[in-house]
């Protein structure tokens, strides 16, 4: 397995803006890494370029510390020792299972001996040793995954790129692959980059988290990292529950962080920044009780079993809250905030008219929140 | 698992040549494709002469054309063609019309019948329509309906040449209208029959407009193909002295050989020009066909024909019975008995006419041969060709590509006659030689790789616009090369198609009478041909016996391609649109 890295690494598709706008990220040797954005976001780009599928305009991609592209060289992708999961699968329909696993070891010459081995042990450890005959026609989708899993580990490829591999799955079957997927690089211990846009798979299976948006990584972070401690706006409202409201510094530090005023109060929040410009209010950071300092009004609640998720309306601005118990709309409640994330957005905070790349979305997420 | 990781070698890595191949290739292929063509239109300019004294000057090209033989030949070809348009319209548009939009039953077997007169060769359509007429009809005398002795054969005269050529490319309207008719949505036609049209309304206001460009343009292919007919004018215009391009062509050329070459190049240009106007014409049409129609197209129209629909299919089932049964059998019958003249009886009946033309007369022989020969080489040939070129244009499209992709259409739109004197004046020196290429089958098979390229083109193209890149790009991350790739996954994928390209092909070739016309020579007769001299002749016994075994290996062919249409991507099967 080897550390797979990317350096300023741009790519641009004909006119306009480019997917990808100098990039750089290191994927330590045998780390799970997932990136996650919204579709459009350039994660797929990144994907294809380190795949060798696509050249890039700018930058430069090494893996093990051997360039696989720069602006004078490019490696062919059947020269990467990359292997990659398609959202498609990409199964070859005239081959068996076994057939399919096989193919990369023939291509490499493997004697045939240590080809059915290695097959066989490929088969074994996504449990398709009964299907081997099978053609893939005769397969249902989370057997196709896992055929396209076992093909790609067979090669024992120096990196792993899986793009977005269950989206054609439904609910159920989804969960238990995330239980494969993560047992697969227990096992294995490959160095893994995962594409998907959820990213409740992105949270639960990655080692760190890359949030990609308009051909930037905007965070790259451990998943509780990015839930507790986003680095802009667009992570704040991109990456789990909660609200995005701006703050005003007031210049007092505290030894978590320092004092900002939000929604009228003076609050205690954990920041690095000196001047944060606002601040994620996680479900966790709301305190319910008519003794709160602020005064809300439920616009609406739904059960998600043990408890209530209430959506407030606080001077403005919608926050989600949990209470143990039910409550109605157009009912008041007190609330108080506590230690919430302070941060300094770096985009400039102007109106969607000026145009300007992110600020669009900074000013969506500011307000209206993922429901 | 461990350190092999990334230090299995990928085999091949010499491999790298086949990059720089594959562009070769389509270079190969753009010169053997449309070379002929561009030394024809040389010609034409007056730049060529090489081994042809003068070459064409403006005067020659004023003479040639002034010729009084050459505007005859021109009028009638104009006459012909345009009423068989008239009459394969028709016949076409009816059948197009009832098929899509009507409820009548057994649609697949009745299209597939008004397939066959199509794919059969147009001189053996000629053999066989003269047995349905004319007084030594033997199928008449068997049924005590032929006319008199000495009456004259009605087919030989401008009506039976347009009767026959309406036959033959009726199929040419039906299929173009019938794609027409699929693209129009079943609620356009549900909407006005909610708005209170009858179904005639509906059809008058509503279908008709809409599927007009496609029946132009099935109309304008029908027009060019006529015009480029050579069988049907040699076989029934020769013996009546009615001269068509085509056959003047054909007349001059047997008679006084390749020194009339300049002379036939200006009225090979001639034709071709109005061809190229009557495909551009058929082009714009198609293209102006997209009125913008949304909504659910997949739903076929089905318009109730109620208790007229047992009439209606009897009158399509009749008719049937008329343009595709009847000749046949005439045909039939006609290589049933022991000498032309004699009556059809349990007596009379003999096999001996097909045990003659198929294993004993050496000229049959040989055109069985070379016929058999030409037709498999240039389909291995092709499906060899045509794969990778078309793999590159999907993949690598470039300008070069695009323009290849346009042009090869050239010459198989092309007459025949013209692609024939084209290829004449080709290959008759090939350049820094003396070496002739003419009178071999050497010219009859690069010929054949020029106008069938296309065909071979289309359905492997087909599959591979069908194929998810993710198939090769997944086998590329594996570690295998171009070749690789090419040929485990690309190949066996793009396989059904290559098959039914190679038997469309060979299909075509076995058939084909117009291009090898013009470049057999004794030794190098094709079946076409052969038939052709046999009824010249006057063994019309042993041709019909030759022309029943063609047609029979044809219907298996064309059976053999339906019976795999599941297999194949759309648009694969030209008989089924």
């Amino acid at each position: 397995m080897a550390e797979l890295s990317v350096t300023d690494l741009t790519k641009r598709f004909d006119a306009g803006p480019a997917a990808l706008d100098a990039v750089s990220a290191t994927v330590q040797a045998g780390e799970f890494v997932a990136l996650l954005g919204p579709s459009g976001c350039g994660k797929t780009t990144l994907l294809r370029l380190i795949a060798g599928f696509e050249r890039p305009s700018a930058g430069r991609i090494t893996l093990g510390g051997d360039v696989m592209a720069d602006a004078t060289r490019f490696v062919a992708p059947e020269d990467r020792g990359i292997g990659i999961v398609f959202q498609s699968y990409a199964l070859w329909p005239h081959m068996s299972v076994a057939g399919n696993v096989a193919y990369p070891l023939e291509v490499r010459g493997v004697p045939r001996a240590a080809r059915a081995a290695r097959v066989a042990e490929a088969l074994a450890l996504t449990g398709l040793t009964e299907l081997a005959g099978r053609m893939p026609a005769q397969l249902s989708g989370g057997q196709r995954q896992r055929v396209a899993l076992a093909r790609c580990l067979v090669f024992e490829p120096r990196a792993m790129l899986l793009d977005e591999p269950l989206a054609n799955l439904d609910l159920s079957l989804r969960a238990a692959m995330q239980d494969v997927f993560a047992q697969f690089h227990r096992r294995t211990g490959a160095t893994m980059l995962y594409v998907t846009h959820d990213q409740a798979e992105a949270l639960a299976l990655a080692d760190r988290v890359a949030v990609m948006e308009r051909g930037r990584i905007r965070q790259f972070a451990a998943p509780e990292l990015l839930y507790r401690e986003p680095a802009d706006c667009f992570v704040a409202g991109f990456v789990g529950e909660g609200a995005v409201v701006s703050a005003r510094p007031t210049g007092a530090a505290t030894p978590e962080g320092c004092i900002v005023e939000v929604l009228g109060q003076r609050i205690a929040a954990r920041a690095r920044s000196r001047s944060p410009s606002h601040v994620s209010i996680r479900p966790e950071d709301i305190r319910l009780g008519d003794d709160g300092p602020l005064r809300g009004q439920v616009t609406g609640a739904t059960y998600l079993g043990g408890r209530f998720r209430l959506t407030l309306d606080v001077a403005g601005e919608t926050l989600v809250a949990f209470a143990a118990q039910r409550a109605h709309p157009g009912e008041a409640v007190g609330l108080s905030i506590e230690a919430p994330w302070a941060f300094e957005d770096p985009q400039p905070v102007l109106g969607p008219d000026f145009g300007g790349p992110d600020i669009g979305g900074a000013h969506r997420t500011g307000r209206a929140l993922r429901a | 698992m461990s350190a092999r990781a990334g230090q299995a070698p990928i085999q091949g890595g010499g491999n790298r040549s086949i990059d720089r191949l594959l562009p070769l290739l389509m270079g190969l292929v753009a010169v053997l494709t449309l070379w002929p063509v561009v030394r024809l239109l040389l010609e034409g300019l007056g730049w060529g002469g090489a081994g042809l004294g003068a070459g064409v000057t403006t005067e020659h090209l004023t003479a040639v054309l002034g010729r009084e033989s050459t505007q005859r030949a021109l009028v009638h070809s104009l006459v012909t063609a345009g009423g068989g348009t008239v009459i394969s319209v028709l016949i076409g548009a009816s059948f197009a019309f009832l098929v899509a939009l009507s409820d009548v039953r057994a649609k697949a077997a009745l299209v597939f019948c008004l397939m066959v007169p199509m794919m059969i060769p147009p001189q053996i359509t000629a053999l066989a329509w003269m047995q349905v007429t004319g007084p030594s009809s033997v199928l008449l005398r068997l049924l005590g309906l032929a006319p008199p002795m000495g009456s004259p054969q009605p087919l030989h005269s401008p009506g039976g040449i347009i009767l026959l050529l309406g036959i033959q490319h009726a199929a040419l309207v039906f299929l173009t209208l019938r794609a027409g008719l699929r693209m129009i949505p079943a609620d356009l036609v549900e909407a006005a029959r909610m708005a209170g049209a009858r179904p005639a309304q509906v059809w008058g206001r509503i279908v008709l407009p809409l599927s007009a460009p496609a029946l132009i343009a099935g109309a304008a292919m029908a027009f060019v193909t006529a015009l480029g007919n050579f069988g049907i004018p040699a076989m029934l215009g020769i013996p009546a002295r009615y001269s068509t391009l085509p056959t003047l062509i054909y007349q001059r050329l047997a008679s006084l050989g390749p020194s009339v070459l300049p002379e036939v190049a200006v009225l090979a240009l001639l034709i071709g020009a109005v061809a190229i106007l009557g495909v551009l014409v058929s082009r714009l049409a198609g293209r102006r066909g997209g009125h913008g129609l949304v909504g659910l197209s997949g739903r076929p129209l089905a318009l109730s024909l109620g208790r007229a629909r047992i009439w209606v299919e009897g009158a399509l089932w009749v008719f049937i019975g008329a343009i595709l049964v009847l000749p046949l059998a005439a045909l039939l019958a006609t290589s049933l008995i022991p000498a032309y003249g004699v009556p059809l009886t349990f007596e009379t009946l003999t096999f001996r006419a097909w045990t003659e033309a198929l294993f004993v007369q050496p000229v049959t022989r040989r055109a069985i041969a070379n016929s058999l020969l030409l037709a498999t080489t240039a389909a291995l040939i092709l499906m060899a060709l045509a794969l990778p070129v078309a793999w590159l244009m999907q993949r690598c499209p470039s300008r070069f590509s695009r323009a290849l992709d346009a042009l090869v259409e050239l010459p198989y739109a092309l007459p025949g006659v013209v692609l024939a004197i084209a290829c004449i004046l080709a290959f008759l020196r090939l350049p820094f030689t003396q070496i002739t290429l003419y009178g071999t089958l050497w010219i009859i098979l690069l010929a054949y790789l020029a106008r069938f390229f296309v065909v071979m083109l289309r359905p492997i193209q087909a599959s591979l616009a069908q194929l998810d890149p993710a198939m090769e790009e997944a086998a590329a991350s594996v570690g295998a090369r171009l070749g690789r790739r090419l040929g485990t996954i690309v190949l066996p994928l793009a396989a059904p198609s290559a098959a039914a390209g190679a038997i469309l092909v060979f299909l075509t070739a076995v058939n084909e009478l117009t291009v090898s016309a013009l470049l057999w020579s004794s030794g190098t007769e094709t079946l076409g041909v052969v038939i052709f001299n046999l009824e010249d002749s006057g063994e019309t016994v042993m041709a019909s016996a030759l022309a029943m075994a063609i047609v029979g290996l044809i219907v298996a062919l064309m059976a053999a391609v339906q019976a795999g249409a599941r297999h194949l991507p759309k648009g694969t099967i030209p008989w089924q649109s």
